[in-house]
């Protein structure tokens, strides 16, 4: 911490004259400066609230690549008919215009941690006094041997809401009777640990629902269990039956590549081929993360369990699926949680704001068929390890049809209520 | 099946027994220029006939489910939802004191009045008819147990209301009794509500998840020592309560107490 005390600090730093050199949107009238790199669940909360709690007192810049944000939570309800691709897509104009937010439209390129600054694509330099850093993922895509970014517009990932996502649905819309889809599932960790289960029971139920009953589903999974299996299962029995196949590592053997001129999915076992691949390979945290030094070996960011704030630089945080967060799955909830923590304690390093114990908490819904929704979650609460899980719980097998269709409303009224909380109202 | 008479919606048998009036009463109703009102109209021949026939008695048991927000009888007061007293022609959202949805109050001054026919179709689909409601239930699909309910609504509601003034209710040791009596920390609720909010809207608008803003305090209090000692069932919110102490939740119930819906 520095030696001058918080608001001596922000006085001297707001009187330099290198501000004056600054682009319009990073010359501050003295205030303190808080910079979110990300405007997805983790940066769009993190901005809201400090926006929200400082008022005045605070500036704070939203630095985004995009012009619109596709949530990949309920993507792959899109994905089944079930929400348009507009009703899952939201725009930063609120945050600007209700919060006081300063939204810049750019790639951030670079992070200098000595001087303090955010260079963007077009060379500008965003001062900060605290920064966040919630890029999200990347992908490593020759995790897989033979797919590359390239090979996506063929064998999409659609693991990054947006264009990849339509890619998709229009390969799903075209499939025809008899054709075969199959999914190469990520390794461990990876952002939104039910969504390829997920995402195979809405294929499932496009299937279905357009009488494509000959038309099957293979999984091919690194992993030897996955998240909500036994509800997953149950429900692919009930209302898929013989739909689906999920192959484990001790059945396929091993992944040796993907091909996409051919649509071959080569394992240890077999070759399985598909009118539709999905691959979601590998993931590692926003490339601007481990550009800025924020990363370590395992390609995500160590942060400090009670308060986010990273482990490489006590002026960053970093949020949501680029860090990592003990206990805690990367999802849109986890980051929305995460990024309260954050904006708190950045509120009280810069204006002397309250500053309560650290808290967590996620929910994750995923959709198996009309009205068959299940739910996992937790608290989860810090300690000098990690991050760590208090209490658990997940829907169980063999539940009633009134639970589960009560559980999917829920996860319709919770996205209404997570993505006001985000994208503000 | 044969009675070609019969309303779309409803047994043959309550169509029967429509007294005409009712309809001129919706359409009363309509005159005032409201939405709801003339929602009212184009469903009223799905719905038939006005809520006649029901069974106090089966009431009684079906309101239980309303019960933990909508007090009724002698000394009813507001409580999460308003009370029930003189209901039957009262103007919809216009107690003193409770907090309403706008949306609500709204149709209130639109000219939506609470009837027999008014509770059938609202009670049938509550966000449907009232988009924006603070009122988190999803409704009664079966046309009877509505007759039931309002018959017994109707049997009870004809008690004055509770003045300010009215003698104490019995004091008696609940749970959350020590939570109550703490002056709880809005600032702190303030911070610990964020966790709230990711389901919960703070419009108060209820989608699928209950509206939480603008409760009386004790009643927000017993609802969350409810579900930490799992006398409620709800798996998210018995796992969001179970590290809950009293300061904490009394700092959200200060909090969120303070809120109006918007």
């Amino acid at each position: 911490m520095p030696q001058l005390t918080r608001r001596g600090f922000s006085v001297l730093a707001g009187a330099s004259a290198a501000t004056l050199a600054m682009p319009y949107y990073a010359r501050a009238q003295g205030k303190p400066k808080a910079v979110v790199i990300g405007g997805g669940a983790g940066g769009g909360t993190a901005a809201r609230y400090m926006a929200k709690d400082a008022g005045d007192e605070m500036d704070v810049t939203l630095i985004e690549a995009n012009a619109m944000y596709t949530t990949c939570f309920f993507s792959n309800l899109y994905l089944g008919g079930f929400r348009t691709f507009e009703s899952i897509t939201h725009g930063y104009d609120t945050l600007a215009s209700n919060y006081g937010i300063t939204v810049v439209n750019a790639m951030a390129d670079m992070v200098d941690r000595d001087a303090k600054t955010v260079a963007l694509a077009d060379g500008s330099k965003v001062p900060y006094d605290r920064l966040i850093v919630a890029p999200g993922i990347d992908l490593i895509y020759d995790s897989v041997p033979g797919y590359s970014e390239a090979a996506a517009e063929i064998m999409p990932h659609s693991w990054k809401a947006g264009p990849q996502t339509q890619l998709l649905k229009a390969k799903l819309d075209a499939i025809e009777n008899g054709q075969q889809i199959v999914m190469v599932a990520p390794p461990n960790p990876y952002r939104c640990p039910p969504g390829p289960y997920e995402r195979v029971s809405m294929f499932a139920h496009m299937l279905k629902s357009k009488g494509l009953n000959d038309s099957k589903i293979v999984i091919i999974d690194p992993k030897p269990k996955f998240s909500k299996q036994a509800l997953f299962q149950e429900g692919w029995d009930k209302h898929y039956p013989g739909m689906i196949e999920w192959y484990g590592p001790d059945v396929h053997g091993g992944i040796v590549g993907v091909d996409p001129s051919t649509g071959e999915v080569e394992t240890d076992l077999d070759i399985f081929t598909g009118d539709l691949v999905n691959v979601i390979p590998a993931q590692k945290a926003g490339m601007i993360a481990a550009k800025a030094g924020l990363t370590n070996d395992s390609g995500f960011c160590p942060i400090d369990p009670y308060s986010m704030r990273s482990k490489m630089d006590e002026n960053i945080f970093v949020l949501g699926d680029a860090c990592i967060a003990g206990d805690m799955p990367k999802s849109g909830f986890s980051a929305n949680s995460q990024a309260k923590v954050a904006a708190m304690t950045i509120r009280g390093d810069l204006i002397d704001a309250r500053v309560f114990p650290a808290k967590y908490s996620n929910t994750c819904w995923s959709l198996i068929e009309t009205n068959d929704g299940v739910k996992v979650g937790a608290q989860y609460a810090p300690s000098d390890e990690k991050i760590a899980s208090t209490s658990k719980f997940i829907s169980q097998t063999g539940e009633d049809a009134a639970v589960r269709q009560a559980t999917y409303e829920e996860s319709i009224g919770w996205y209404e209520g997570i993505t006001t909380d985000i994208f503000g109202a | 099946m044969g009675e070609v008479h019969r309303g779309k919606g409803g047994p043959g048998r309550d169509a029967c027994r429509t007294p005409r009036a009712r309809g001129d009463r919706s359409r009363a109703s309509a005159n005032g220029a409201g939405l709801a009102a003339a929602f009212l109209m184009a469903i009223a021949g799905t719905h038939g006939a006005a809520a006649e026939g029901g069974d106090p008695g089966k009431g009684e048991k079906l309101y239980r489910s309303c019960k933990s927000c909508h007090e009724i009888g002698a000394n009813a007061r507001n409580g999460v939802g308003p009370h029930l007293d003189g209901l039957f022609g009262r103007a919809a959202g216009s107690l003193e004191g409770f907090k309403y949805s706008s949306a609500m109050k709204e149709l209130g001054r639109n000219g939506l009045v609470w009837n027999e026919f008014t509770l059938d179709v609202y009670l049938e689909k509550p966000r449907e008819f009232v988009p924006g409601t603070r009122m988190s239930f999803r409704g009664m699909r079966d046309r009877d147990d509505r007759l039931h309910v309002i018959a017994y609504l109707k049997a009870l509601s004809v008690n004055a209301p509770a003045g300010p003034e009215a003698a104490p209710v019995l004091a008696r040791a609940e749970m959350g009794a020590v939570a109550m009596q703490l002056d709880g920390d809005a600032a702190y609720g303030e911070y610990l509500s964020s966790e709230c909010v990711t389901c919960h809207q703070m419009s108060g608008r209820a989608d699928g998840i209950p509206s939480i803003v603008g409760w009386p305090k004790d009643s927000f209090i017993r609802a969350l020592f409810e579900y930490k000692t799992n006398i409620r069932s709800h798996q998210v919110m018995q796992n969001m309560t179970v590290n809950l102490g009293n300061e904490e939740i009394a700092a959200l119930a200060a909090y969120f107490g303070a809120l109006d819906p918007q």
